[in-house]
């Protein structure tokens, strides 16, 4: 098939999905099998254009034109290929844990539950393969849109206050500051397509430039840099398979995507080095790793710490984009990928912990690696990612990061890695700690019940995960490939 | 063009006028409500075929010229179609088509019954106005049409089943003669100056009295008068309560026709005749229709937030709405004048659709009080998605037609280097997420109680129409060459003139 084509079945799967789901609304098994034939069928199809994209192709299809210079078309790049696959690919995953998640914590409307994600996964597909701003801005509201509902899909008084600030942060922040510096580089560019080396033209001052890209790092709240994090945590309300697929894979990489493709396809590293107006951007996505680790500190519920971490690690790929050295971009790109496995992992964790003791807060979990040790392995295995230690996917994006920064001589950004490392260990070790050598609360069966592992679909997801964070270190090859040849460094990496 | 040898395309522009008042007449002399409502759709659809050939027509052979009973203009009245009334007139007549087949259930339920047949009756003369208005190229003849259209709207309004509505209808029956009567001074000062009352000789003539005083006194009357009527804040007064009150059908249409042809012939006024040179660059126009429409924006759109009845929410919507509209003409470039004519489309299309579920959950709940609305998405789920998909359009999320408005509204601000208004167009639509916000949350995540807990989707007849206006909200986002394309020739016209 034509590059073409698999795009656009790409798009139509999930879309197709969600089409189909209502429809066997009586039928719960028929319908969970729609999602997971959907998500099978999505990975077959996204993984049947990485061959083209490793060849140095770029396969696209026909632009369709709203109005002279808006036009809705989808072009895949490296940098697309590598979010596509890793959304494509954990959907799977996930549609397995919202089963095992969804029926054992006998959640209401479930139906429209699995019609939202599909939509959220056609929209992050959108957003992989957009060849321009428009296109990418139309599937990033749709994102926006698609996961307000699951987010407000308790119904409760805290589920809608969560929702309100999700949607208001989101949205109110696309439309106040993306918008406008959309349109205001279709002003000054003429056009909005991604190419390689940007579209800014550089007869466009400096301080334009500075605050243009302060439009965009602040407009894509997706990307939550400090201070528009409120709408993560605030997300959290929503049932666990959303918090682990959405707000720690296709939401918030969608964000720190945004930021990066922004940099690369429509500044430029070389536009934004010259102008040197874009310094601010490290000590923000700085600020924010920091920040942000030391109140995951401080948090008890684990879905809060869990959040807390995912934004200060969202802003280590905004660092590492603000290093504007190839390297680093390289890095950027191996954390979107690394992140996602190894959260994803520990979300599951937090959901399965939920679903088979009704626990919640890191303070109740003494113990429990006895009585849930596949579970607290994954979650192990995951932590030791985010700290970025190696054999886990994490240790090798971090490893490029610093290399970015050695040779950019960014000693801020350095400072910041090493730092956040630190406190990365500080808030995830002593849960590991204390799951598996403290003593159980002697109250604990009373409490909890006399629980096992949660159900077996859970558990198989997030063994998955699990296996996956270490698989990513071990064969790293594929993923390393598509990173560098964005940069258009070849392997073993010229300069 | 001369009255010998007519064949009916060439009566066409006279049609477009002549069918409606024959409809009200026959409605008016049978009065039966079925027939009255079979009457009014039979005509209702002729209309847009008619439009759409005249529009055709324009844009293919250029501007169509008529004259009435075979005077010649100037002297005699003249019809005179181009781009931008031609679409104008596409527009009205499309939304009484796809009103009228939905007005009958919604009719039966809201007004008594010895009166329907008269509201088609009123419904028709109405629709002869706004048309009439659109089409006429002559002064004064625009001002009777304008007579003929607020008469027949002021008993549209009254006839709704609140006792606020004859208020309401009170309300604007003073605001409006206010604003018709400004209007007739403004075209009496400009006949005294230029001695010719049809729109191509006036702008002719206009030239040589420029600069004078009562051509400045008639192009403030013509302003104030018209702003009156299409409710540029703070002469909106009448709007919310004329709007609330109404029964649901003459809202729908009301709210997606009325004031687009106001507008219209401000642009008229401005563009054509008195020239965008002078209006803009040696008056200070921008500056006032450009404060008045920010305030418009934002004021009324946070009153619409406070609102507890959707009907009225969504009328202070519309002059938020509207703030756009004047805005995009205030830019006074052609990205800004096509953002201020496709929105006029593009408004006309979604707050269509929101007041048609509006008219939809009446029937069903009989009111449209937000508390009433609990959980009613999970009860009329194909209706409030429809309520969503237009939502949607009015916040201007990509893919809907709201975002088109916008995309040109905010590229002329950047184009003029009015940066900061670009941002102050995305604030004021933010306003929006709040407003539309609210009752999404109220209908969708909450369980169904009261009135809300029995209701069902409506008849088709109901749903159907208002589908039809929540999809075109999608269609003519995702694909604007049409409508953006015409208001972009239509902008042209406008900026090339009548001379």
């Amino acid at each position: 098939m034509s590059g073409s084509t698999l795009i656009l079945l790409a798009l139509a799967i999930p879309a197709i999905a969600a089409l189909l789901i209502p429809l066997f609304h009586r039928l719960p098994n028929v319908r969970e099998a729609v999602t997971l034939l959907a998500a099978g069928l999505l990975a077959v199809v996204v993984y049947a254009i990485v061959p083209m994209v490793m060849a140095g192709d770029v396969p696209m299809t026909g632009a369709l034109e709203v109005v002279p210079g808006l036009e809705i078309g989808f072009s895949v790049e490296p940098l697309g290929m590598i979010f596509a696959c890793v959304a494509s690919t954990l959907w799977i995953v996930n549609s397995i844990y919202s089963i095992g998640y969804m029926r054992g914590n006998s959640e209401p409307r479930q139906t429209s539950f699995y019609v939202c994600f599909a939509v959220a996964i056609a929209a992050t597909m959108g957003i992989a393969f957009s060849a321009n701003l428009f296109s990418l801005f139309l599937f990033y509201e749709v994102l926006t849109l698609s996961t307000y509902p699951l987010v407000t899909h308790k119904g409760n008084d805290a589920a809608r206050r969560g929702g309100r600030i999700y949607l208001t942060l989101l949205l109110g922040t696309s439309m106040l500051l993306l918008l406008p510096a959309i349109i205001w580089t279709e002003a000054l560019a003429g056009t909005l397509n991604f190419t390689s080396g940007g579209i800014i033209p550089y007869t466009v001052p400096p301080a334009i430039i500075g605050i243009l890209l302060l439009l965009y790092v602040y407009g894509i709240g997706k990307a939550a840099v400090m201070p528009i994090h409120f709408w993560l945590p605030a997300a959290m309300v929503a049932p666990t398979p959303v918090s682990a697929l959405l707000h720690a894979v296709a939401v918030v990489k969608a964000g720190v995507f945004t930021v990066t493709k922004v940099v690369v396809y429509v500044f430029g590293l070389d536009l934004l080095v010259n102008a040197g107006t874009a310094g601010w951007m490290m000590w923000v996505a700085g600020f924010t790793v920091i920040v942000a680790s030391l109140v995951a500190l401080r948090q008890d519920n684990l879905k809060k710490r869990l959040a807390y971490s995912t934004i200060s690690q969202l802003s280590y790929v905004v660092l590492a984009v603000s290093i504007l050295a190839p390297l680093s971009l390289v890095g950027a790109a191996l954390h979107i990928a690394a992140h996602a496995v190894s959260k994803i992992t520990l979300f599951f964790a937090a959901g399965s912990i939920y679903t088979a003791a009704h626990m919640t807060e890191v303070s109740q979990m003494n113990g429990i690696g006895r009585r849930m040790p596949w579970t607290m392995g994954a979650f192990a295995i995951g932590a030791l990612s985010m700290i970025g230690v190696p054999p886990t996917a994490g240790f090798l994006s971090k490893w490029f990061m610093l290399s970015g920064a050695y040779t950019a001589e960014a000693w801020l950004a350095v400072g910041v890695i090493v730092v956040s490392t630190a406190l990365n260990a500080a808030y995830f070790l002593p849960i590991v700690y204390s799951a598996f050598l403290r003593k159980e609360d002697e109250d604990h069966a009373e409490k909890h019940g006399n629980h096992g592992e949660a159900p077996l679909a859970v558990v198989i997801a997030l063994t998955l995960t699990a296996a996956g964070t270490i698989l990513l270190f071990l064969f790293p090859g594929p993923l390393l490939t598509l990173a560098e040849s964005m940069m258009g460094l070849g392997i073993g990496g010229e300069q | 063009m001369t009255g010998e040898g007519l064949t009916l395309a060439q009566q066409l522009p006279a049609l477009q006028i002549v069918l409606p008042l024959t409809g009200a007449a026959l409605c008016a002399l049978i009065d039966r409500r079925n027939v009255g409502w079979a009457i009014a759709t039979l005509v209702s659809f002729a209309m847009p075929v008619i439009s759409v050939m005249l529009l055709i027509q324009v844009l293919t052979t250029g501007p169509v010229s008529y004259a009435f009973g075979g005077w010649e203009p100037p002297y005699g009245i003249e019809y005179r179609v181009d781009v931008i009334n031609g679409f104008l007139l596409v527009l009205i007549s499309l939304m009484g088509a796809v009103v009228m087949p939905y007005a009958r259930r919604s009719v039966a339920s809201e007004i008594a019954e010895n009166k329907q047949a008269w509201f088609y009756c009123v419904y028709l003369l109405c629709l002869a106005g706004l048309l009439g208005m659109a089409i006429t190229g002559d002064a004064f003849n625009a001002f009777v049409f304008m007579e003929v259209s607020s008469l027949s709207m002021y008993v549209l309004i009254a006839l709704g089943n609140d006792r606020r509505a004859l208020v309401a209808a009170y309300q604007y029956l003073i605001l409006g003669t206010i604003g018709a009567t400004f209007y007739v001074i403004g075209v009496g000062l400009l006949f005294a100056m230029t001695g010719t009352l049809n729109f191509v000789d006036m702008a002719e003539r206009i030239v040589a009295v420029e600069q004078t005083r009562p051509v400045l006194a008639a192009l403030a009357f013509i302003t104030v008068g018209m702003c009156l009527k299409l409710a540029l804040f703070p002469l909106h007064v009448w709007l919310p309560n004329a709007y609330t009150g109404a029964p649901s059908v003459a809202t729908v249409f009301i709210a997606s026709t009325a004031t687009k042809v106001a507008v219209y012939l401000l642009l008229r006024y401005y563009y054509s005749i008195f020239g965008a040179a002078f209006v803009f660059d040696d008056l200070p126009v921008t500056p006032i229709l450009l404060i008045l429409s920010l305030a418009g924006m934002f004021v009324a759109s946070a009153v619409a937030i406070f609102q507890s009845n959707i009907k009225r929410m969504l009328a202070y919507s519309s002059v938020a709405q509207i703030g756009y509209i004047t805005l995009g003409m205030a830019e006074a470039t052609r990205l800004g004048l096509t953002g201020s004519i496709v929105h006029l489309f593009n408004h006309a299309m979604m707050k269509g659709a929101l007041f048609m579920v509006m008219g939809c959950i009446a029937y069903r709940i009989g009111n449209c009080r937000l508390n009433n609305m609990a959980g009613i998405g999970r009860r009329m789920p194909v209706t409030m998605a429809a309520f969503v998909i237009a939502g949607l359009s009015l916040i201007g999320v990509p893919g809907t037609v709201g975002f088109i408005s916008k995309w040109y509204l905010a590229l002329a601000a950047f184009e003029n280097g009015w940066w900061w208004l670009a941002f102050l167009i995305m604030g004021s639509s933010f306003l929006a997420v709040i407003y539309i916000g609210r009752v999404i949350e109220m209908a969708w995540f909450r369980e169904p109680t009261g009135p809300a807990a029995e209701a069902t989707e409506p008849p088709l007849s109901m749903l159907i129409p208002t589908w039809i206006l929540a999809g075109a909200c999608i269609v003519f986002g995702l694909d604007a060459e049409m409508t953006a394309g015409v208001a972009a020739q239509a902008a042209d016209a406008l900026f090339a003139g009548l001379r």
